[in-house]
């Protein structure tokens, strides 16, 4: 129920909830500039920087442990990668891979965390994201519950029918099936939801219950933070 | 109220005819009329065309003939003002509540209206507390029960200020309790009603005129209980087949 609680934390009241998000936005880009282009080994730049991060997890009022718990999920992949990279003889690039990602994480979840849903995706649409992908955005937030529990259901009802015991060609047919079957209701839930916007007077645009302000201290919190990596990089 | 009743109708069909993509005929010639505050029950088994008509309402599906709601035909121009005339609930509330909160989905509509976010979040709070729901603001639908989410599903309609209200299968999904206090939610709203329903109970105690549809045609509208009796559009008409058959058995 990670995107439960990711919810619940982004409708804190803490000063860095209360930036603008574009301003968050951008902050985060150059953070994952910065760490792109940080050398695995420049341990002064990567305090810098891990110290930059929890400072926001901080002042944001989000538990570190639960947020840089959850940072880990990326670990998996980036360790099947960094172990190829390894056993390939790259050391240093093995090291950065698994720093770079699980900061990464971290740092979305710090922006997912302290910014509502929809004022990201306006924030992200302001920012010159075609609009098509900010609404499948929303509407696979808004819809992974009911997709996955009609999952759920199609699984229960196999098992019922003894889905689960056949040799295992049999059962992946049945996986597949099931797979098809989610598909086509989610077409139809789709063409649903969609009628059920046209009722609603939608006319191709989302409008936001509070418009987005970029104002003086959303300026002042983007360039001193933002001015802080770059000189960490470059020093 | 009946036809010959001499207020101007809020709907009215002119011989209506719809086809779906495959050639499936799914409208064959309907007319229907219906008078502001009136409460009307489109009866008729799966697939005879009643949701399909009520899409046809306000624009989401069109086909050929005439409708005039509030006066204004249904043509493309007249969309924007015709879907803040109707309001229509979906069955399945899931695809109705399609905003991260219930506040957000509430104020989607007098927002899509014009309406500046102020305004919009007292519309939302208005009909959130009409219709009971006022403590779930913040709440995300996936949060909510059948009969909380039917609830918001109606008060993100209401919130448009509509003057006729659309309700496809209204009591679906919800327990005994959750269709009392939507029936008594439903009695006290002054729109006029099309209510898409099998729950004869439900459409006996909303109003007096039922509509029924078959394969297409709206073969008779009328008074309700002359409909359900003419059609055996009840479980009461099974009665006599199901005594007949536990005699047998004993």
């Amino acid at each position: 129920m990670h995107h439960v609680l990711i919810d619940h934390w982004s409708q804190g009241s803490s000063p860095l909830h209360a930036r603008d998000p574009r301003a968050k936005i951008l902050v985060l880009l150059i953070f994952l500039i910065v760490l792109a282009t940080t050398p695995a080994n420049a341990f002064v730049t990567l305090v810098i920087d891990i110290a930059v991060l929890t400072s926001g997890v901080l002042l944001a009022g989000l538990p570190p442990v639960g947020l840089f718990l959850r940072a880990a999920a990326i670990l998996p992949f980036s360790l099947t990668f960094a172990l190829i990279t390894w056993l390939a003889g790259d050391l240093w690039r093995a090291v950065g891979l698994v720093e770079k990602s699980y900061l990464s994480t971290a740092a979305v979840l710090l922006l997912v965390g302290t910014t509502p849903l929809t004022r990201l995706l306006g924030a992200l649409e302001a920012l010159g994201v075609p609009r098509v992908l900010v609404l499948l955005a929303q509407f696979l937030y808004r819809y992974l519950f009911v997709i996955s529990e009609q999952a759920q259901h199609l699984r229960l009802a196999a098992a019922c029918r003894g889905g689960s015991a056949g040799p295992p060609r049999s059962r992946l047919q049945a996986a597949a099936g099931a797979i098809a079957v989610l598909f086509a209701r989610s077409y139809y839930r789709a063409e649903g939801i969609h009628r059920a916007m046209l009722a609603r007077g939608f006319g191709g645009r989302l409008s936001l219950l509070n418009p987005l302000r970029f104002g003086a201290r959303d300026a002042a919190f983007t360039a001193t933070i933002g001015l802080l990596l770059v000189l960490a990089r470059v020093q | 109220m009946t036809a010959s009743c001499p207020m101007k109708p809020v709907i009215e069909v002119r011989d209506l005819h719809f086809s779906y993509a495959d050639g499936t005929l799914a409208l064959d010639g309907v007319n229907f009329t219906l008078y502001p505050g009136e409460t009307v029950a489109l009866l008729g088994a799966n697939g005879s065309g009643k949701t399909t008509f009520a899409l046809q309402l306000n624009g989401i599906l069109q086909g050929a003939g005439s409708i005039e709601v509030c006066g204004l035909p249904v043509i493309k121009e007249n969309l924007p003002a015709i879907r803040s005339k109707i309001g229509m609930v979906f069955q399945d509330s899931d695809e109705q509540l399609f905003m991260p909160t219930v506040l957000e989905d509430v104020a989607f509509g007098p927002l899509n209206q014009g309406c500046n976010p102020d305004e919009a979040v007292a519309r939302a709070g208005a009909t959130l507390q009409q219709v009971g729901m006022e403590h779930a603001l913040s709440k995300a639908p996936y949060h909510l029960s059948a009969g909380e989410k039917r609830k918001v599903a109606l008060a993100g309609v209401l919130a448009m200020r509509p003057e006729i209200l659309v309700l496809d299968e209204p009591t679906t999904f919800l327990d005994p309790p959750a269709q009392h206090n939507l029936l008594h939610l439903l009695q006290d709203l002054p729109q006029a009603k099309l209510i898409v329903t099998h729950d004869m109970m439900f459409a006996r105690a909303l109003g007096r005129r039922a509509a029924f549809f078959e394969r297409g045609k709206l073969v008779a509208d009328g008074p309700i209980d002359e409909i359900i009796g003419r059609f055996q559009w009840d479980y009461s008409a099974f009665d006599a087949a199901l005594r007949y058959s536990a005699q047998r058995r004993l």
